[in-house]
């Protein structure tokens, strides 16, 4: 075969920082060849966008390649200078990055940006815009004319991302990187882009490597897949090969770690990874790993394994590689999670619970008359795409943001509407966990400080009894004494989440509203925050309501589920019933939009456009702009009532639920 | 799930905080600055015991003479010592520049948590308000509160410079306090039932004090100008004081005959605004890194 579009070689890189060097790759090596699409995974700090900006010789200045060689296209990469460097960037090498809102240019117009990128190549003025219009079409904007002439911030996360792409596929390149390339999209925006981009591979071959830290998304974009752990390839091999029998104790712990599958929390706990990535540029003489696996021993300490075939193309650096399967489950306890008695009076009701903003002159319906239950003790799963009202939900009923009109009542009582006028013990019964611990934290607060805080103003705690009690806390949630004198940027992700959980549990909450408290975080992390969680429950029967993007986090950890479109309740159930239908249109495209690591399955529902305004939500049903199973002019006209159509499990279509089950089930029979 | 090992990452932010002085004091133009400030203030405090002549009194029968070994700023038209006089001349401003700069901080400081945490009418009123202010030139307003205070003292040009520089200082604090605000912990804060001044002063503020120090830093050059100025048009110090301002205010007049009487207290000034000037660029530098 001849030489493969990229070749990494022993790629060493080092940074400089504090005047020592420190090494962030440890010889890496792979291969991407012609027309392949090449997945990178691991969780942050593993190196995976330092192997992408030394490809495109992007490495920040006190980063440099200190051993080893990069081949792109048959030319030695880190030999460009100068204007051979600007050539190489322009015609052979294409990069997409996560946030494509700076990616853009936010002062210019995306005509003058995508045509930039054919008046580089040496286009005249008049060929680039009519190319820039025949990019567009390419990647499947609807209506290139008016987006041309738009400017970045007027388009949707989605679109902009396309944009992005045009741009980079603009020179037909030799490789084409993409880093994370979804990773702030909806679940139903992400599978649009990503069958975009599975397309147009399709069309025109080009080599794609594709880095992620969601191995469902790799599982779907690549034919091969390397596992990168401490700046050392792991593990390599075709995909489903590597996730159906990993070689390799991290990749094991990895693919462990992420609830799916339909696991939920009654049937066991998930497991986690021990430990912490090593610090940057730590000296290491065994496996990378050793320190955090189970199947360890002496030899992992002082050896380094050789990357060595298990198989077909697969190769793993393992002295244990044959038995890397049985790596040893961490032992957890079993937990007695709360029975939930719903006959019972619930903890909190939501009645007819409605949000109107006042935007320019324009009424923004972020709610409309939402009206749900939780019960003690038990987890209210909340979902949809950014934009249905999912945290405007939240800061309601917490009363950070009044309500238009509704009522939320605790045990029975009415709570005013502001938090202001709520007594301490409405305060403390109600608390949230944020998404982002970075934020949630004062930086300038020990974790001492931030602790002792809220158990002297939600529990009237002081002196001796609020020491007693933050020790208490803080080992329940399993943050050692030297963390409490710390400030939260010597902490991790992980640690930072377990503060701001030990801040919300500090008054015995009745109900704690997390919001996504799991999305900033790595896997491995996440699999223990979520634990803790339901160990908490477990033990205080405390209620949650869970926001997540993540429907098989929010499938694992919830009793019952509620659907949120453009601020309406569509879909309310448990979660068994919610997940495995038959469902709700617009939840069936949710989860059909998610690509799953078991892959296959479900087809995916294509959902048309974008969520609408809520500043003008459409007549009738209003997700009939997009349902792929609207029945005709009653879904324009008449909004259907949410009805129980089964036990516990509310609706909100025309559709009846008998006439769902058989179209759906046939779908599924068909997809099978 | 086992009980986490924390990395060891706490003395990385005194290592921090070393590597930030050590930065200070590798910048060249900081060591210049600050060793023209502390050169001042040695004057400002040893005063006439490190002066070769009284600064206030005659005690040469030359007047008006030019540059020369012995005086080598030359006399001014009383027979004083100008060396003896611009070494004797930092004491006043090197405290009312400073004290009005305190002073404004403050002031500005707690406008601009208002403003920014309550934002609607507060914010509506005050900026108005603060505009209003800005609006009016240094010198008119200066007038005005030395009628009001009906005193010409240094310590109404105290106050005037508190006054002017406070709504700029405010400015840039609102901006800081609103990105501020926007944050979860304020909401956190909020929703364990602290009131408004709590999450101002005890949540909001320590995050935005660079900001803040580096503002006070700006201001302060701006303040020993505007100490200079105001004395120069007759507020504040009178003669015989060694002030440069008062000097320069008082030998104008000659200045085609002895240049040197105004030349060497204005340079006096001059060094210190820009030795201020250099110490907080290089301050902000670092901060902001």
């Amino acid at each position: 075969m001849s030489e493969p579009t990229l070749r990494v070689e022993g790629l060493d890189v080092v940074y400089r920082v504090r005047g020592y060097d420190r090494q962030v790759l440890r010889g890496v090596s792979f291969e991407v060849g012609r027309g392949e699409s090449y997945g990178l995974v691991g969780e942050s700090g593993c190196g995976k966008s330092t192997v992408a900006l030394s490809i495109v010789r992007y490495l920040p200045r006190n980063g440099r390649v200190s051993a080893g060689s990069i081949r792109v296209a048959g030319a030695d990469v880190l030999g460009y200078r100068g204007a051979t460097l600007r050539a190489y960037r322009a015609r052979t090498v294409s990069m997409v990055y996560q946030n494509p809102g700076a990616a853009l240019n936010p002062s210019l117009r995306v005509g003058e940006q995508v045509a930039e990128a054919f008046t580089v190549l040496g286009a005249s003025a008049q060929e680039a815009g009519e190319r820039a219009r025949a990019a567009l079409a390419r990647v499947q904007i609807a209506d290139p004319e008016s987006v041309l002439r738009r400017y970045p911030h007027q388009l949707s996360g989605g679109m902009q991302q396309r944009v992005v792409i045009a741009m980079a596929l603009a020179k037909d390149p030799a490789l084409l990187i993409l880093d994370e390339p979804t990773t702030g999209l909806d679940a139903t925006v992400e599978a649009e882009v990503l069958d975009l981009v599975a397309s147009l591979q399709d069309e025109l071959h080009t080599s794609v490597l594709f880095i992620s830290h969601n191995l469902g998304v790799i599982s779907k974009m690549c034919s091969r897949v390397g596992v990168l752990y401490a700046g050392r390839l792991v593990e390599e091999g075709p995909v489903e090969t590597v996730l159906r029998d990993p070689r390799h104790p991290y990749t094991v712990g990895l693919l462990r770690c992420i609830p799916r599958g339909g696991v939920r929390k009654d049937h066991g706990r998930l497991d986690t990874i021990p430990g912490f990535l090593p610090p940057l540029g730590a000296e290491i003489r065994g496996c990378v790993f050793a320190e955090r696996c189970a199947l360890a021993d002496d030899r992992c300490a002082l050896e380094e394994p050789p990357l060595e075939a298990v198989g077909e193309g697969h190769a793993s650096r393992c002295w244990h590689r044959d038995r890397a399967a049985e790596l040893p489950r961490e032992f957890v306890a079993d937990l007695e999670l709360p029975k939930v008695d719903r006959t019972g009076p619930p903890l909190l009701e939501l009645e007819g619970l409605t949000k109107v903003f006042r935007q320019r002159g324009h009424d923004v319906h972020a709610l409309t008359a939402v009206s749900a239950a939780v019960w003690p003790g038990e987890t209210l799963g909340l979902v949809g795409e950014s934009g249905s009202g999912k945290t405007t939900l939240a800061r309601t009923l917490l009363g950070i943001v009044p309500s238009t009109a509704g009522a939320v009542r605790l045990e029975g009582v009415d709570l005013p509407p502001r938090y202001q006028k709520r007594s301490r013990d409405e305060l403390r019964a109600l608390q949230i966990v944020f998404q982002n611990p970075d934020s949630a934290l004062n930086r300038r607060h020990s974790v001492r400080r931030i602790l002792l805080r809220s158990l002297r103003k939600l529990a009237g705690l002081v002196g001796s009894a609020a020491e007693t009690r933050m020790q208490d806390l803080a080992a329940r949630v399993r943050l050692t004494e030297r963390t409490l004198t710390q400030k939260p940027v010597q902490l991790s992700g992980g640690l930072k989440q377990r503060v701001a959980i030990a801040r919300a549990f500090a008054g015995d909450p009745k109900l704690v509203v997390c919001d996504e408290p799991t999305s900033a975080l790595d896997v491995s992390v996440q699999a223990a925050i979520l634990n803790l969680l339901v160990e908490l429950q477990a033990e205080k029967r405390v209620a949650y309501i869970f926001i997540s993007h993540d429907l098989g986090v929010v499938r694992y950890i919830s009793d019952r589920i509620a659907v949120l479109y453009l601020g309406r309740l569509q879909e309310l159930g448990p979660a068994d019933v919610v997940f495995d239908g038959p469902h709700h249109p617009y939840t069936e495209a949710l989860l059909s939009a998610v690509p799953t690591i078991d892959g296959g399955g479900r087809d995916r529902i294509k959902l048309e456009g974008e969520i609408p305004s809520a500043a003008s939500p459409p007549s009738g049903c209003v997700f009939h702009t997009r349902c792929p199973r609207k029945i005709g002019r009653i879904c324009e006209e008449t909004e259907p009532p949410l009805v129980e159509v089964e036990d516990g499990h509310h609706l909100r279509c025309h559709i009846p639920i008998d006439e769902l089950r058989r179209l759906q089930g046939k779908t599924e029979a068909v997809a099978r | 799930m086992t009980s986490v090992p924390v990395p060891e990452r706490r003395s990385e932010a005194a290592i921090a905080r070393r590597e930030r002085a050590r930065a200070l004091v590798r910048t060249p133009s900081f060591v210049l600055g600050a060793s023209i400030i502390v050169f001042w203030l040695a004057c400002a405090l040893l005063g006439d015991r490190i002066t070769p002549f009284d600064p206030l009194y005659d005690q040469t029968p030359e007047i008006s003479a030019s540059p020369s070994a012995e005086h080598w700023f030359g006399t001014d038209r009383l027979g004083r010592d100008v060396f003896s006089r611009v070494l004797a001349g930092s004491r006043d401003i090197l405290v009312i520049a400073p004290l009005a700069t305190l002073l404004a901080t403050m002031l500005g400081a707690g406008l601009g948590l208002v403003t920014g945490y309550f934002r609607g009418i507060a914010d509506d009123t005050i900026s108005r308000l603060i505009d209003a202010v800005l609006a009016i030139p240094l010198i008119v307003l200066a007038v005005t509160v030395v009628a009001a205070l009906g005193s010409r003292s240094t310590w109404a040009v105290t106050v005037v410079i508190a006054l002017v520089f406070a709504p700029i200082i405010a400015r840039t604090v609102r901006a800081a306090v609103l990105g501020e605000a926007q944050l979860d912990y304020v909401e956190a804060a909020r929703l364990r039932g602290e009131r408004a001044p709590y999450v101002m002063v005890a949540e909001i503020l320590p995050n935005v004090m660079p900001p803040i120090l580096v503002e006070a830093t700006i201001r302060l050059g701006y303040a020993i100008f505007a100490v200079a100025t105001l004395t120069f048009i007759g507020f504040g110090l009178q003669p015989p004081s060694p002030d440069w301002a008062v000097q320069i205010a008082d030998n104008y007049p000659y200045l085609a005959d002895s240049w040197w009487t105004v030349l060497f207290p204005a340079l006096a000034i001059a060094s210190l605004v820009v030795a201020v000037n250099l110490v907080s660029d290089s301050v902000q530098q670092v901060l902001e890194r």
